[in-house]
């Protein structure tokens, strides 16, 4: 490890960064991102959303039409990829397939020309740390998806590089092997104290890894903050329908304070919801509200907001049942609802009432009835 | 399904059949009928490729080591030497019988078969033959076949003569093996090589597998480039380059190398431009010499480097470039450890097919080269079609088709037989 006397620097710092490949539509439209050392940075989005186009440019395969990245404190906009010293795992592993195991994770050491014995070592010591001692004279082809996944992760380590940046790693693993993998690359990351900067496309990957997620779309950073601050207090609507399950209801804001607004909505209902992305009485705006945070025991404590409508339809899934309610409006909302022996479930015809707090709605930027179903669509 | 229901029922591994055939049986019919309507598929081709590939390879390897004709026209002569000893003169009984079969050869029209044959191992027993048949011989005046044999000419003297009759007596020989490699077995059975004057079918071998060597190198180092552009350009443009290389293929092998004669005689393109350019004083010899040869037949066969190579490299994904440069390595590195590498089953394959047509080649080298620049089908093709030495013809083919698989053979044992990847 550089310069401890830098501890406070960050590790890369990107300012004002863009990027266009044809010199008309802007990929990365406004990048300024500071990744702390040690840290696990997720880099969240849609495809086409810039997340990819920011690792490439951080790994040097792309670079900045504008502004500059920094590694520590040091501009490397203008350095070629192989003098970064930045380990990278592919999505498709890219491992040599003419060469065996050792051979592929001797590679960053041989080109560096490091030692035979030490390289000998070094190699050993990485296939242990992933497990796979005995493997080394193996061809990639001869081994399964994950083993090939855990050879890259050790060619990405073996020569200890001061970043990691992963591309979709897992993306073409299997659910289960996924989760797996899932862990084993954070117990890397603790146990080593890498930093890791990790693109995917899977929410519940980013969740479950990171330290903090940076969310994409459009070719900005939407949000960026910890797992937990993601779902809880999404800034806008594309992160809380991009991140869990959402519901939308729109409305006009009749009255608004400091931390909280009434708002008018479609069906003239009033609720009363946190001031979060709105700014003027009048304005339209869009309630979040997770389907866990509605209740339809009336009683519940604290929440005040009520609404009513009609059961439509009711799904079980073991620990819980999901109700969808036609509200009085129109609008459909999604509520999930315990479930047990002997809890009643909702049937489909129900007149129901559902209650909840005015801090769990959450007054968003406005979204077209249109755009909420694809925004909905890509956070699966 | 022969269920019986309640407590008889079979167990539930067993596996149930229909009728009286048991299921392996049925899987196995049903496999045979579906490898018979392959195989029906296929046959037509099959056939054609016998009777258009194989039988005339079988046939020209047999006219490679076949010898009858001879011992047809002079039968009593063959028999009469099968005892002699290869060192003197055979015996007054081979000369009487070689006077006799001759004359009968002569009634039937054939000594010239014998002729021709016998002239191809001694010259000058053509005109030796012909002149025997025609002389009569009274055998009540003749005391000596001997000598009034060796008086009507003076070859029948020589034992290597009567070498060349016992050598041809077939069925099988290797006298046009051994020609076409510059030997000779004389009348005793020694092989030996054939004195320098004579010798021309090792050099031309030498010579056309030089030339080939030559031709899959610059087809290689004017390929490899071409090849890396139209794998790495983005569809659009790769396409428009593909037609380019792939254009030749659509005009005739004649026509392509009657262009370079046009580009590079004296007064062609080439030297006008150097002469314009005062770069040169007078014409430089572009054609009919080795230039000529090596420049169009590269040309002719660049394509058949370009599209295996292109192939290969098509199957190499750039994110393997991009590991390479992640882990450190400077992009030369990247290319030489990582990225030739796993071009090598197309260059193998590349190579072997440029360097297999180029052996083969006669329009080409005919057309543009030099009298020195003919290679060893030019030699086929005059024995064929100019002095109807099919045995020689034959024999040259079988060694062609010999140092192919030879090559071949050492080929797939360096680059791994299943590595390479043709088209």
């Amino acid at each position: 490890m550089v310069a401890e006397q830098n501890e406070q620097q960050p590790l890369v710092q990107f300012s004002q960064v863009q990027k266009s490949y044809d010199g008309e539509t802007l990929v990365v439209k406004h990048l300024d991102l500071d990744i702390q050392r040690g840290e696990f940075l997720t880099l969240l989005g849609p495809s086409g959303s810039g997340k990819t186009t920011t690792l490439m440019m951080l790994a040097g395969f792309e670079v900045p039409t504008h502004g500059d990245i920094r590694l520590n404190g040091r501009a490397i906009t203008s350095t070629p990829p192989h003098k970064r010293n930045i380990g990278m795992v592919f999505q498709n592993y890219a491992l040599f397939p003419h060469m065996t195991v050792a051979q592929n994770v001797a590679f960053p050491l041989e080109v560096r020309k490091l030692p035979k014995d030490q390289i000998a070592a070094k190699v050993q010591k990485a296939l242990g740390m992933v497990r796979l001692d005995a493997f080394g004279q193996r061809r990639p082809a001869q081994l399964s998806g994950g083993q090939q996944q855990r050879v890259a992760l050790a060619r990405a380590l073996v020569f200890e590089p001061e970043l990691v940046l992963m591309d979709e790693p897992l993306g073409a693993l299997d659910k289960q092997l996924r989760e797996h993998m899932q862990m084993e690359i954070k117990h890397l990351h603790d146990k080593l104290g890498l930093t890791v900067v990790y693109v995917t496309h899977d929410q519940s990957e980013a969740l479950t890894m990171s330290d903090r997620v940076a969310v994409f779309n459009d070719g900005v950073i939407q949000q960026i903050d910890s797992p937990s601050a993601l779902y809880e207090k999404p800034r806008n609507s594309f992160v809380a329908n991009f991140i869990g399950e959402n519901n939308n209801l729109n409305g006009e804001v009749v009255e608004m304070d400091q931390e909280v607004c009434a708002v008018r909505l479609d069906d003239g209902s009033l609720v009363r919801a946190a001031r979060i992305n709105v700014h003027a009485v009048g304005a339209r705006t869009t309630l979040s509200i997770r389907p866990e945070r509605l209740y339809v025991d009336q009683e519940h404590e604290g929440a005040t907001n009520q609404l009513s409508g009609q059961v439509e339809e009711t799904i079980y899934l073991g620990d819980h049942i999901r109700v969808v309610v036609r509200l009085a409006g129109g609008d459909q909302i999604m509520v999930k609802v315990q479930a047990g022996p002997h809890l009643a479930m909702p049937r489909p015809g129900d007149a129901i009432r559902l209650a909840f707090r005015t801090e769990d709605c959450r007054a968003l930027n406005p979204v077209a009835a249109g755009k909420m179903a694809d925004a909905g669509s890509t956070s699966h | 399904m022969n269920l019986q229901g309640g407590a008889s029922a079979p167990p539930a591994d067993r596996v149930l059949s229909d009728g009286d055939v048991p299921l392996k049986v049925r899987l196995r019919r049903a496999e045979r009928v579906r490898k018979m309507t392959a195989f029906g598929l296929v046959a037509p081709l099959l056939v054609f490729l016998l009777l258009t590939f194989v039988v005339p390879i079988a046939g020209m390897l047999w006219r490679s080591v076949g010898d009858s004709e001879l011992s047809k026209v002079l039968p009593r002569t063959e028999a009469a030497l099968v005892t002699w000893d290869g060192k003197s003169l055979p015996g007054e009984a081979a000369f009487h019988a070689l006077a006799d079969d001759l004359a009968q050869a002569r009634a039937d029209d054939t000594a010239v078969i014998a002729a021709r044959r016998l002239n191809y191992d001694v010259s000058g027993l053509h005109s030796a033959v012909m002149s025997l048949a025609r002389h009569p011989f009274d055998p009540a005046a003749t005391p000596s076949y001997r000598d009034a044999v060796i008086a009507v000419n003076h070859h029948w003297g020589d034992v290597a003569a009567w070498g060349a009759i016992r050598h041809a007596r077939g069925p099988l020989t290797d006298f046009y093996l051994l020609s076409a490699l510059d030997l000779h077995q004389d009348a005793s059975g020694a092989i030996h090589r054939v004195s320098a004057d004579r010798a021309i079918y090792l050099d031309v071998l030498a010579r056309t597998f030089r030339i080939s060597l030559t031709v899959t190198l610059f087809c290689l180092v004017l390929g490899f480039p071409v090849a890396y552009l139209l794998a790495t350009q983005p569809p659009k443009i790769a396409n428009g380059l593909m037609i380019l290389v792939l254009l030749p293929f659509w005009t005739s092998l004649l026509v392509r190398t009657a262009a370079w004669v046009v580009v590079l005689q004296d007064q062609g393109i080439v030297n006008d431009l150097l002469l314009w350019l005062g770069i040169i004083d007078h014409p430089l010899r572009l054609i009919y010499n080795a230039i000529g040869v090596h420049v169009a037949m590269t040309h002719v066969l660049l394509p058949f480097m370009i599209l295996p190579l292109y192939s290969t490299m098509k199957s190499i994904k750039p994110h393997f470039m991009r590991a390479a440069t992640s882990l450190g390595a400077p992009p030369s590195v990247a290319f030489l450890r990582v990225y030739l590498p796993q071009c090598l089953p197309g260059i193998a394959a590349g190579c072997l097919l440029v360097f297999i047509l180029a052996i083969g080649y006669y329009i080409t080298p005919a057309l543009v080269g030099g009298a020195s620049d003919q290679m060893l089908s030019y030699f086929i093709a005059f024995f064929i079609t100019d002095s109807v030495n099919w045995g020689l013809a034959s024999a040259l083919g079988a060694v062609l088709l010999g140092a192919t698989l030879l090559l071949y053979a050492v080929y797939s044992k360096l680059v791994g037989g299943t590595d390479i990847k043709m088209g």
